[in-house]
């Protein structure tokens, strides 16, 4: 009894530290866009089953890839006021425990994609590949513009859920991936703006360290544009009704105001907000899209 | 002042509300009144989400007054161009001179007493309209009594208005901090009243 009272308080201490591996909040983001990539496809007919094994083999994909993110980058993050406190920088955690974790939970997202829909299965991987292989280990300590390749990998989920609805790639699915994209900057570069200390003390190339905060900012402008047109155009191919996309409009014009404040009033303050509102954005689109579709 | 969990819910609800009118529009209203009125439901919502991620500081930026103005503007053009025939294009031309009046006299660095006349006329226009017209249209059987509900939303509005205005211009009616106690309230009030009001209509 006693044996296994201590092995299941061992269990929950592991799990307390693996959890914020994963992060949490973006795995959930991105597992929110897969999901609501495959409402968007309005399926005649859905089991249960298959939307719970779409959900979790998304959640074990894109969660492993984090971890292994984390594993690789466990340097950079100790060295960053940030991060220095996560699981792994702190020593909580070994880097092969640590590698171990990613690698089984990612082999097990991915399997299971390819069981459930070979096509599935490749766009899961290549998100994996372009998150984990270009943008981590080939292109983040080398140039600025990993984050394109970031976006990529971000927007696969959206394209993943989509194919798996459809079964087959078409228009809308690259429109709503490219509408992730889009959003990236917006999300990733007030980031990089609000840590850029952090940043440069890991010697990492970003936008503001490469090209200045104002060209930054023109970026996340523009950017934010493309992704609210994305999103908006993919709605109406979608067949959404017209109230959900002038919901998308109003919450569209409320991220392209805040992100010209950024450009003509840059604060911290408005910089930060605007990283909060994208987030509530992107989280509130893929709502809109499943629900629209659904009604 | 840092906002009450309370606050940031009453704001939430607000903002739901104000989503939910947009999404579902109101019931055949044409293309301009529809446009109107997502702008002024739009403006409300994207404001309750502002007013949560930055806190009540977000008041004090002088673009508040003229995003603040949109609101009784486009709510009171969607009601004249329904319910007022002959006076559609007539108060068109009012909301339009109405907004860039405004806009110019708060960008323009002007010192005299012009901007406040400005804004206090156009807001009084507006707030009026949108305060007696459904009140006088409920009594007069032209709309169902409910509609009425949407002239209630106008006076709360009105209260709002004059209570952030004069706390602006430095003669407060009320303490800043009981004023920012009691506007995510008044605001969720305010908007509830005109989601049931166009509901009931």
């Amino acid at each position: 009894m006693n044996n296994l009272q201590s092995a299941i308080r061992n269990l929950q201490s592991k799990l307390r530290l693996y959890w914020p591996l994963t992060k949490s909040l973006q795995t959930g983001l991105l597992l929110s866009t897969g999901l609501a990539g495959c409402m968007s496809a309005r399926c005649p007919v859905m089991h249960w089953y298959d939307f719970l094994g779409l959900a979790l083999s998304l959640f074990l994909a894109i969660a492993g890839s984090t971890i292994i993110n984390m594993w690789y980058d466990r340097d950079i993050d100790a060295r960053m006021k940030r991060t220095c406190n996560r699981p792994l920088a702190s020593g909580q955690v070994s880097p092969g425990e640590t590698l171990r974790l990613g690698l089984v939970l990612s082999t097990l997202g991915v399997s299971m994609a390819v069981t459930m829909s070979p096509l599935y299965g490749l766009v899961v991987f290549a998100g994996l590949f372009f998150d984990v292989i270009v943008y981590t280990i080939w292109l983040k300590r080398r140039t600025a513009w990993s984050i394109l390749w970031g976006g990529i990998s971000g927007g696969m989920p959206i394209l993943a859920g989509r194919v798996f609805g459809l079964g087959h790639v078409d228009g809308i699915g690259i429109l709503l991936g490219l509408a992730v994209l889009f959003w990236i900057p917006t999300h990733i570069l007030t980031f990089a703006m609000r840590y850029h200390e952090d940043y440069q003390t890991a010697r990492i190339p970003t936008f503001p360290s490469t090209y200045g905060f104002m060209a930054t900012r023109t970026t996340i402008a523009i950017s934010s544009v493309l992704a609210a047109l994305s999103i908006a155009i993919a709605g109406v191919l979608i067949g959404m009704q017209w109230g959900f996309v002038r919901l998308l409009a109003v919450l569209s014009a409320g991220l392209f105001l805040l992100a010209v404040a950024s450009v003509f009033r840059p604060t911290e303050r408005v910089n930060f907000g605007l990283f909060k509102y994208a987030s509530f954005y992107m989280l509130s689109a893929m709502i809109l899209l499943s629900v629209g579709a659904l009604i | 002042m840092k906002m009450s969990i309370l606050n940031r819910l009453l704001l939430l609800v607000t903002s739901l509300l104000a989503a939910w009118q947009v999404a579902v529009g109101i019931n055949g209203a044409e293309a301009l009144p529809m446009v109107a009125y997502t702008i002024a439901f739009g403006v409300l919502l994207v404001a309750g989400l502002l007013l949560i991620i930055f806190g009540f500081d977000v008041l004090d930026s002088p673009i508040v007054v003229i995003v603040s103005t949109v609101i009784p503007l486009s709510l009171s053009l969607g009601l004249v161009w329904e319910h007022l025939v002959a006076y559609r294009t007539l108060y068109l031309l009012f909301v339009i001179v109405g907004f860039l009046a405004i806009l110019l006299t708060r960008l323009l660095p002007l010192r005299n007493k012009l901007p406040v006349i400005v804004l206090a006329f156009v807001h009084g226009i507006a707030g009026l309209t949108i305060f007696l017209l459904p009140i006088v249209w409920a009594l007069t059987g032209r709309a169902t009594h409910g509609f009425a509900l949407v002239g209630v939303g106008g006076a709360l509005i009105g209260v709002g208005g004059l209570l952030l205005s004069f706390l602006k211009a430095g003669k407060p009616l009320l303490s800043r901090a009981t004023i920012l106690k009691v506007l995510p309230g008044l605001l969720l009030l305010m908007t509830a009243a005109f989601v049931a009001g166009f509901a009931l209509a």
